[in-house]
């Protein structure tokens, strides 16, 4: 009767995609109902506290590669979405922010003072930049906006741009190819702007040389990018696999979960692969990630591992860590 | 009218009596009278790393072939989708995995059992595996088609196990007097164990095929009764930390029992990080932990681990 039961429970969810985004820049439904999380996170929750682990590595690009993150989200979402954003990759930038249409104290948030809603997205974008550049511009390498249902990878993501220099006008992200000539960056998947584009892209709403020229927000962004010379970069990695991505990890491993009429396949700007070569080993972000996945792909990043296996994927260390680390990993093979 | 009502009484009480009788039968329960253990613990942990910092270089490749691991996945037709998956997944990483089927299925490769029976099936895929096998592997492992395995922990568990041990391990139930190891976390059996519950299959009185008088008694507790008698007995296997390590529930579920029961520690309150099963999953959460676990994961975190494991060869997922 059990196995019955469990049997029943798990053929169900496969049969239908559950939320397929009509839109490229369709935000998300308002999920209503979810229960109200009570108490405080703990924010202090792992940070690889494991006591086989070595970190060394990773907390090396942590201090050389500063990245500042701020989250795109609103006074609604604060308990529902962003708290759980905190609750987990958050911790792992060198500075977060909140960024909502009006200030929260506790949480705490920063105000824009826009209003709230699908339209107000480009305007809360150029005024969280110009906040970063006016507050944190010194702090930081690299500067990330995500979602508040993005779930990023940071420690993939300082591997990805420690090739590059912070003082190079270049921007990373997932890759699209309409309406604008160089490409422009998904806004869900989340992008990553260097010291430049940022000082660049601040200064080009003073000078008019871009405007808020459309509610939609990355399409926007992108066009002001190319405007003001900032290189859409390559994000994918070593064998050409995607970093970025604009959907969950289930939604691009399982071969025709997205129907081939859907946008995605003519807006991505490198050949879409479906299947197990739709996603690095090091992958940087998935979008329209709900609490319960942010928490899961957490677990399965961080904390369950295969004891003992060889990763097929062996990409090499940046060069100038590679040099830091070989001075104190002599005999050892650092398997990452 | 007198006359109708005492046959009428009568046949009340006769089939009174006989509801009773046949209650109680059904409530036999098997004596073993007294089995010495040969295990001291019922729950098993994994080993440290001082054990682990002990073993050479050297002596770590050798270490990693010596577990042997055999693959029993017992299926049935309609299990047609997560039979595909599991067989394009984690069954990729044991020594070797073979399909048990209740009726032969044109699609993919069983050894049919030619019944649906599950403890039918179970006593046949044992039986089987043993004969041919019992030479060229030391651990089994018994699996439903709903599963994800790791077969890299269940190998790092096993570490300071001797198989020629009766090991007899998973998620443990208490059932009454019975402790038995349940079906839905998989089933972990030694060599020794093994050879012990063959030697007991032929013999109904301690190992009947149609165990429990009136009800069914579920397979996996039908192994514990027969492994019993054999002397071995079902151990919880449990990490450094007492979290269990064969887990009956998917990682989703998990995760949302702990989203509810203590919404501080989400993640630290779920489930072990040497976790080797879980159960309940669909065939696109296959794909999706196979990634997650094979591939998926945060540059600059390296680790010393006493074993060596190899990707398999011809395989484009992990």
């Amino acid at each position: 009767c059990s196995q019955l039961f469990s049997i029943l429970l798990g053929e169900q969810g496969d049969t239908q995609p559950d939320i397929l985004h009509n839109d490229p820049h369709a935000r998300h439904a308002d999920d209503n109902g979810q229960n109200h999380l009570e108490g405080q996170m703990n924010f202090n929750a792992d940070s690889s506290q494991h006591k086989d682990e070595n970190t060394d590595i990773a907390e090396n690009l942590y201090q050389k590669v500063k990245i500042l993150c701020w989250v795109m989200t609103g006074p609604q979402n604060l308990e529902k979405k962003a708290k759980h954003v905190k609750a987990t990759w958050a911790q792992r930038c060198n500075k977060v922010l909140f960024m909502s249409s009006e200030e929260d104290k506790d949480f705490p948030a920063v105000g824009l003072k826009t209003r709230e809603g699908r339209d107000q997205l480009y305007w809360k974008t150029i005024k969280a930049f110009q906040y970063v550049h006016d507050h944190y511009l010194e702090d930081a390498d690299w500067f990330m906006k995500a979602d508040d249902d993005t779930y990023v990878i940071l420690e993939n993501l300082r591997w990805l741009l420690s090739k590059y220099n912070p003082e190079e006008p270049i921007y990373f992200g997932r890759r699209f190819k309409p309406y604008v000539k160089q490409g422009y960056m998904s806004g869900g998947a989340g992008y990553v702007l260097s010291k430049e584009a940022l000082k660049r892209f601040v200064d080009a709403f003073k000078t008019d040389k871009c405007t808020h020229s459309s509610s939609i927000e990355d399409l926007a962004l992108g066009r002001c990018m190319e405007i003001i010379n900032v290189e859409a970069g390559d994000s994918r990695d070593t064998i050409g696999k995607e970093t970025f991505h604009p959907f969950v990890p289930e939604h691009h491993l399982i071969r025709g979960y997205l129907p081939r009429t859907f946008w995605y396949w003519n807006y991505n700007y490198y050949p879409p692969v479906e299947g197990p070569g739709c996603c690095s080993d090091l992958a940087v972000s998935f979008h329209y990630v709900d609490p319960t996945t942010m928490y899961e792909l957490e677990y399965l990043v961080y904390h369950l591992r295969p004891y003992g296996y060889l990763y097929r994927y062996q990409p090499a260390l940046p060069e100038n860590i590679r040099k830091e680390v070989s001075r104190d990993y002599k005999k050892e093979d650092p398997k990452v | 009218m007198l006359s109708e009502s005492s046959s009428f009484l009568k046949g009340m009480m006769l089939g009174s009596i006989f509801c009773a009788l046949i209650t109680m039968l059904g409530h036999i329960r098997i004596g073993h009278g007294d089995r010495r253990h040969q295990h001291k613990h019922h729950h098993l942990q994994a080993p440290n790393k001082e054990d682990i910092l002990k073993i050479s270089q050297d002596e770590r490749m050798e270490l990693s072939k010596s577990f042997r691991v055999y693959c029993i996945i017992l299926v049935k037709p309609k299990d047609v989708s997560l039979w595909a998956a599991v067989r394009e997944t984690w069954t990729k990483h044991c020594d070797k995995a073979e399909f048990f089927s209740s009726e032969n299925v044109k699609v993919f490769e069983s050894i049919n059992m030619e019944t649906d029976d599950m403890w039918l099936m179970m006593r046949k895929a044992y039986k089987y595996a043993f004969d041919k096998y019992r030479d060229q592997y030391n651990w089994f492992f018994l699996a439903r088609p709903t599963m994800f395995a790791i077969m890299e922990n269940l190998k790092y568990f096993l570490l300071k196990k001797d198989p020629s041990q009766p090991f007899y391990l998973g998620h443990t139930i208490k059932s009454g007097d019975l402790e038995y190891v349940s079906v839905e976390g998989g089933i972990v059996l030694s060599i020794e164990s093994m050879k012990r519950l063959n030697s007991l299959l032929g013999i109904p009185e301690k190992c009947p095929e149609q165990g429990g008088m009136i009800w069914k008694i579920s397979e996996d507790k039908q192994l514990a009764v027969c492994l019993k008698y054999a002397g071995v007995f079902a151990e919880n296997a449990e990490d450094s930390e007492g979290k269990d390590v064969f887990n009956t529930k998917s990682v989703g579920l998990f995760i949302k029992e702990a989203m509810s029961n203590h919404p501080n520690l989400v993640v630290e309150g779920c489930c072990s990080d040497m976790a080797v099963t879980f159960n309940g999953l669909t065939p696109n959460q296959m794909h999706v932990m196979m990634y997650g676990v094979y591939r998926l994961r945060a540059f600059g975190h390296i680790f010393h681990d006493a074993l060596v494991f190899l990707p398999p060869n011809g395989s484009d997922n992990d």
